[in-house]
């Protein structure tokens, strides 16, 4: 693949470079201002829902309750979970894409460049409003991230509204953004750039924002009707008037479970740029890559119920639903298998970005395994609603979606600021990251086999040994992260200037541009042979 | 294609726009959020001043916005690939739609095949209906619900079966101005769109209608058990999507009326007004079956 003109400064004399101050960042149109507010933005919740988390290990250090409330620990399981998934993790993801997707398909900007400004900005406020809601009158949300009824309506307090409402701004602005991505990668692609050659990272988001688009008005449905059962007397998940709480369930996870994915795809799309990079290899199968993300996506469509094993159904119901889950694990097995054998015999070297994409293929598969226990129906009653649920989704979003989100941050670092960044300490972040992560999350498995409910603040005694390995995993984990800050910024402020190509092996349209990308990089779509 | 035939795709500059509509939104959210508060718990409160602060900046906003798009369109500044975006953009905003009224018709589904047979004592639920509400009797339209909320069922002949020709009606009249737009027949576009805006007004009064009746002579309200919430939640966003979609179509009248705008090659706005009409009463077709007539 490769450009023909040099197209990073024939409209320099229409466009200024970007403008000063706070007007800035506030106003701004360009994909990438908008792609750094994403990343900064999920950089900063990545951080308060850590701190929470920190509360949280710091109660479960020991067994009996020792430093919070059991419904402020509650409060910071519920918020906690809503952060770093609609804060930390789905902003992050749609800051890569912002930044990337149109310099890896030749685009002059995102297709809509003032919406792409809306939906971000609209998102700090969301957090402000859930945010606010913890220092009301009878506490914030504490149902639960997945706010089921009636913990969410019956028994819930004041805080309710407030998060009903920022939810739905989430939703708006994941809508619109998912709007923005696919409306560009349709028709905003450079002559040349068929489907079946766009980068992966570009096909995973075109993906994503079609389950993104397919779903979150699904969970602005089940918010609002929260919202009325709670205030205006409904009853759609109250079986006095007809409803049935387990409704709530099935509308809930029925976003909830391509939600899962729409936290993944992206990340599959990271790994599969870095690894040929750093094998110096072409990626093992792109086509067969394509088809089993589309796979996973119609997939996720099927599964939702695998959530809900324990709480009621048909038993026809939970056999199709474990069938059906149990089927995706055969396109995740393509991927790892093509990631694999991409390195199969490849030149390979170990900077960062490999690091943590390894990494992330060997500890998503842990997350894997564990989820197509979780998957077994009779399997499921022992493991439901325990530690190994909390292990097993933290390997996948922990290890998975925001291990691959450091890859893609220390892959394409280089590009956005012009400079390398900080080699050695990046590596002591890695492997720091790597053996905390694995202290935190492993021993769950077995505290969750063995019987340790979650979402509870106290715990029987035999417990003991192991949440406090847990806890000092935890946060040896979240102080790590700080090295990441470290890196960045340091990064941000200089350091050796880097190539345009900046990886040995890298290839693509983003690497034939100077480092840093010029601000408006193709005002004229170059042309891909 | 080389870069003589390339028509350069406009990115704008900066926009003070969204900004504005973000906070209009954090106002809208946070007021509504802490007005629903002060009704529950019967104070008064910031939150309903606040609500409709949030209202005012975001049509400010709207306003503001779109003028600087129209602006822009007229002054030629868009090529063909750009209004594809509109039209791609303003399809899968649709197709997000979809989606929201999936979520409360999959509600009323739900509700028929499963919760209300099943607290009726159906498949396996013979314990659940002997000892929860042994007196509950599963039919739909449920019209007394299990703790015994009593109803009426909404029939479908009479003002929905009259809105709903209405709506089919204006669904003909738009795209009759759309053939009229195509071949340059101003007068049929302006007449159809017109009679189009005109029914979409009468379809509103008449839903008000029915809802006055429904709560003052039928005691069906939205408390009243599964069926009034499914009745009220579908009808009801329905109906704000037919005011939003008549608004749209108003203004779109306006521009063409006042300030004679469009053309057969340049008609993206018009188009996206009469696309979510058709959707909306896509959406009303539905509705009048799963809801009024099964």
């Amino acid at each position: 693949m490769s450009t023909t003109n040099s197209n990073a400064d024939n409209h320099a004399e229409e466009h200024h470079g970007a403008p000063s101050g706070i007007m800035r960042w506030l106003l701004t149109t360009n994909h990438k201002d908008i792609g750094s507010l994403y990343l900064l933005f999920s950089l900063l919740m990545f951080f308060i829902g850590g701190a929470m988390a920190m509360v949280i290990r710091a109660e479960l250090f020991q067994p009996g309750l020792q430093i919070v409330e059991p419904d402020f620990f509650n409060q910071m399981t519920t918020v906690h979970g809503l952060i770093m998934v609609f804060g930390a993790v789905m902003p992050a993801f749609v800051g890569l894409a912002n930044w990337m997707v149109p310099m890896m398909i030749g685009a002059p900007d995102m297709a809509l460049p003032r919406m792409n400004n809306w939906s971000f900005w609209i998102l700090p406020f969301a957090f402000l409003i859930l945010l606010m809601s913890l220092f009301m009158e009878g506490g914030g949300p504490n149902f639960g991230w997945t706010f089921y009824a009636p913990l969410s309506t019956t028994y819930s307090n004041d805080s309710t509204a407030l998060f009903v409402f920022s939810v739905h701004i989430m939703g708006i602005s994941s809508i619109m953004g998912a709007i923005n991505v696919i409306v560009t990668i349709f028709n905003l692609r450079a002559p040349g750039m068929t489907f079946m050659k766009m980068p992966l990272f570009v096909w995973t988001w075109l993906i994503t924002a079609f389950l993104l688009i397919a779903v979150m008005p699904v969970l602005a449905g089940a918010v609002t009707m929260v919202l009325t059962d709670k205030y205006f007397a409904t009853s759609f998940f109250d079986a006095a008037g007809g409803g049935d709480p387990v409704m709530f369930q099935h509308i809930f996870w029925f976003f909830g479970h391509p939600e899962v994915y729409i936290m993944i795809l992206p990340a599959f799309g990271i790994i599969s740029q870095i690894v040929p990079t750093f094998s110096r290899k072409k990626l093992f199968g792109y086509s067969s890559m394509v088809y089993a993300t589309a796979s996973i996506a119609l997939l996720s469509f099927l599964v939702w119920a695998h959530h809900m094993f324990t709480t009621g159904m048909p038993l026809a119901g939970e056999l199709f639903f474990m069938y059906c889950t149990m089927l995706i694990s055969v396109p995740t097995g393509v991927k790892i298998f093509n990631w694999v054998a991409t390195m199969w015999r490849g030149s390979l070297t170990f900077e960062v970005p490999m690091m943590f994409s390894i990494a992330f293929i060997v500890l998503f598969t842990i997350g894997g395994f564990s989820g197509l226990m979780l998957a077994i129906t009779p399997a499921d009653f022992q493991y439901h609603d325990t530690y190994f649920v909390v292990a097993h989704f933290h390997y996948v979003l922990v290890t998975g979606a925001i291990f691959s989100i450091m890859a893609g941050a220390y892959y394409w670092l280089p590009k956005w600021t012009g400079n390398m960044f900080d080699e050695k300490l990046a590596k002591t972040h890695f492997w720091l990251s790597l053996v905390s992560v694995n202290v935190l999350f492993f021993p769950m498995h077995f505290v969750g086999l063995a019987g340790m409910p979650r979402r509870i603040p106290d715990y029987a005694l035999q417990f003991a040994d192991f949440n406090a390995v847990i806890s000092i995993g935890g946060f040896a984990f979240g102080l790590s992260q700080l090295l990441f800050v470290a890196v960045v910024y340091k990064c941000i402020k200089g350091g050796e200037k880097a190539t345009a190509q900046v990886w040995e092996g890298a290839e693509g349209l983003e690497w034939e541009v100077p480092s840093p990308a010029p601000y408006h990089t193709f005002e004229t779509p170059p042309t891909i042979k | 294609m080389n870069n003589n035939e390339y028509e350069k795709y406009y990115v704008p500059a900066q926009s003070p726009w969204p900004i504005v509509g973000a906070v209009g939104l954090f106002c809208i959210a946070f007021g509504a959020g802490n007005y629903v508060n002060d009704i529950k718990n019967e104070v008064t409160g910031f939150g309903g001043y606040l609500l409709l602060a949030g209202m005012a900046i975001v049509i400010f906003m709207l306003v503001g916005w779109f003028r600087n798009v129209i602006d822009e369109s007229m002054s030629g500044k868009y090529s063909k690939q750009l209004d594809r975006s509109f039209r791609q953009g303003m399809s899968w905003f649709i197709f997000s739609e979809v989606m929201f009224f999936g979520a409360f018709f999959g509600a009323l589904l739900y509700a028929r095949v499963f919760s209300v047979p099943w607290l009726g004592g159906a498949s396996n639920n013979a314990m659940t209906h002997e000892v929860l509400w042994p007196a509950f009797e599963a039919i739909w339209p449920l019209t007394k619900t299990p703790s015994g909320v009593v109803t009426e069922a909404m029939g479908w002949n009479g003002l929905p079966l009259i809105n709903t020709i209405i709506l089919l009606i204006s669904s003909i009249t738009c795209h009759f101005a759309h053939v009229g737009l195509e071949q340059n027949k101003r007068k049929q576009l302006k007449w159809g769109l017109g009679l189009t805006v005109l029914l979409g007004c009468i379809f509103l009064f008449l839903q008000v209608e029915e809802y006055t009746h429904a709560y003052q002579e039928m005691g069906l309200m939205l408390s009243s058990g599964m069926y009034g919430n499914t009745f009220y939640l579908l009808t009801g966003f329905h109906g704000l999507h037919v005011t939003l979609g008549t608004i749209m179509l108003f203004i779109m009248f306006l521009r063409i009326v006042i300030k004679d705008h469009f053309t057969a090659e340049n008609s993206f706005g018009f188009q996206a007004a009469s696309w979510y009409w058709h959707f909306v009463d896509v959406v009303w077709v539905c509705l009048f079956i799963f809801v009024y007539i099964i």
